[in-house]
């Protein structure tokens, strides 16, 4: 199974979420733990894996072999992206503005175009204790998180528990990331800054066909902005995280909250069985 | 004209409630809110919109049903896993057109593509630019460079001096786009491990694209520990600590009530973002 955390505002404890319900579960099932967020990946601070191997992702860009080329401009009309330029004597290839899409090599009528990898990021796999886990992590500089995130989805295994930590936003790397995973936990916290990104969270899901449930974290009682929301579009709230200046200090020395207060275990573990029977129900109205 | 942009790496560190206190601290300015993705900093600033315009850019592949022979080619070259059964995911699709250019029989068109929408409005404070990138788009970053480039064109015409970027989170395609060519980041930060961690990376961009950046650890009294490696990083590093803000549950009040925090509460956390500005002020003033 695979369970995505997302949210569309920063900073609303998706990691945190994501690492105690890890090592919550971990207690019964087998679980990986998929760190998709790869321009800040956060959970190698709170599990402190040992990883075993690192894979340099790559995505391949065009390279010319003057041998063959007549210079006949194709390849800089094919290319989507302008990302190459024909010039008297010379082809220029910009390589930040190439997706790899691969059109200028198959297209060239001389075959003159060959490719290298350039190098985008790394993802690194080992283990936390029972967890096993992924990471990605985008080289800084470099713009395109996508193939960092498809490359940690190829590490998927569907005979465990899959958790990814999802990026915040609505964008490209957020849904590419979020496809294909059974259920989406939706974190977020109880102020209109968190309600407005919730909105945009979940008409995102709502589009990939994904069920979600709401975890409120930094939860303030009489702060019902959230719950009255998830109320009136029929979303199930699994889990309430108080405001709380001690769970914040957790946080903030790279403490998980179910290792820093081992009480809270239960909580996610029965978060994990309410998504569990979610998709049962469903699965069997279907 | 000088352009400072917040951003932060980590998301909810405190961007778009500091970039408000400045829309209402700062004179001569207009606001631009470059997180296109999720923007915020109108829920603070009530703006009433004087101009929406659509944003196109790129395309998608689409598949004539009726003239495909299902020959699976396009399927077969598509580098981005985008063409399954003979229909194009648009979340996936990039647009490069390869499979437009090779299809046999050419049943693959290439369609222009509503990617969101910008607008101009106005605020109490002065004018502010935003937009929304519409669910799964790419090209987030040209839709901030739009954004910039239109707050630029009000603030030439309105001979103001400033303009106020509130930065996306992470370090990836509109962080770059929000943060090239401007004359400051303000790096706003928070004392824990994920804060940390994200700081350094988010120093490198600004590193490897020459902006000067300063540093604002905000709730730093969460972890004086954690704050003060923060503040030792950043001096070996050569960056200025601008300011620190401490926990103050003021802050969430002024974001529920919808107003900037220097305009709702004269606490702790209000006096240090004023302060914050001042020094900004003094970073970006030409002597």
């Amino acid at each position: 199974m695979i369970i995505s955390i997302a949210s569309g505002k920063g900073g609303t404890g998706k990691t945190l979420v994501a690492t105690s319900l890890a090592i919550s579960v971990s207690a019964k099932e087998k679980v990986q733990l998929l760190d998709c967020d790869v321009e800040e990946p956060n959970d190698h601070l709170f599990l402190r894996p040992v990883i075993t191997t690192s894979e340099t992702v790559s995505i391949p860009i065009p390279k010319v072999d003057y041998a063959k080329c007549n210079f006949c401009g194709e390849c800089a009309r094919v290319c989507a992206y302008k990302a190459i330029a024909v010039v008297p004597g010379s082809v220029l290839v910009f390589d930040q503005l190439c997706h790899g899409c691969g059109a200028c090599s198959y297209l060239c009528p001389e075959n003159a175009i060959y490719e290298e990898g350039r190098e985008m990021g790394v993802v690194e796999s080992g283990n936390a204790g029972d967890i096993e886990f992924v990471q990605g992590r985008l080289t800084v500089g470099e713009a395109m998180a996508v193939p960092v995130i498809r490359r940690v989805k190829t590490k998927i295994n569907r005979d465990k528990l899959a958790i990814l930590d999802i990026s915040p936003g609505t964008s490209c790397p957020v849904v590419e990331a979020i496809e294909n995973s059974d259920y989406c936990l939706l974190v977020t916290e109880p102020t209109p800054f968190g309600l407005h990104d919730l909105e945009l969270a979940v008409e995102t899901v709502r589009q990939l066909g994904i069920p979600c449930g709401v975890i409120v974290n930094r939860a303030v009682s009489g702060e019902t902005l959230v719950h009255e929301y998830c109320i009136r579009e029929g979303i199930p709230v699994l889990l309430d995280i108080p405001l709380d200046r001690g769970i914040a200090h957790l946080y903030s020395e790279g403490v998980t909250l179910a290792e820093g207060i081992p009480q809270w275990q239960d909580a996610f573990t029965n978060v994990y069985t309410e998504i569990k029977e979610a998709l049962h129900e469903r699965s069997r109205c279907a | 004209m000088k352009e400072v942009v917040v951003l932060s790496g980590k998301g909810g560190t405190g961007k778009t409630s500091i970039a408000g206190c400045f829309a209402a601290l700062a004179h001569d300015k207009v606001m631009a809110d470059c997180d296109v993705d999720a923007a915020d900093l109108h829920l603070l600033l009530q703006p009433v919109d004087k101009q929406r315009e659509e944003f196109w850019s790129g395309q998608i592949a689409h598949i004539d049903k009726s003239t495909c022979t299902k020959c699976g080619l396009c399927e077969e070259l598509c580098r981005f896993d985008a063409i399954h059964n003979f229909q194009v995911s648009r979340a996936s699709c990039e647009g490069c057109g390869f499979c437009a250019r090779i299809c046999p029989v050419n049943a693959v068109t290439m369609q222009d593509n509503m990617a969101g929408h910008w607008y101009i409005s106005d605020t109490k404070y002065g004018p502010l630019v935003r937009a929304r990138l519409g669910i799964a788009q790419e090209n987030s970053g040209k839709l901030v460079a739009l954004v910039r480039q239109q707050a630029r064109k009000i603030t030439e015409d309105k001979g103001y001096s400033t303009i106020i970027t509130d930065g996306p989170p992470g370090i990836g395609c509109p962080v770059i786009s929000s943060l090239s060519g401007a004359d400051l980041a303000l790096l706003v930060t928070e004392p824990t491990v994920s804060g940390v961690h994200d700081l350094e990376r988010v120093i490198e961009v600004c590193r490897h694209f020459n902006v000067p950046a300063t540093v604002c650890i905000n709730k730093y009294d969460i972890n004086e520990e954690k704050a003060s490696k923060i503040e030792e990083h950043c001096a070996d590093v050569g960056i200025k600590v601008a300011g620190k803000i401490p926990f103050d549950t003021a802050v969430n009040r002024a974001v529920a009530h919808g107003v900037p925090l220097v305009e709702y509460d004269e606490g702790p956390a209000a006096g240090e973002i004023k302060q914050l500005w001042k020094n900004i002020e003094d970073l970006i003033s030409p002597d």
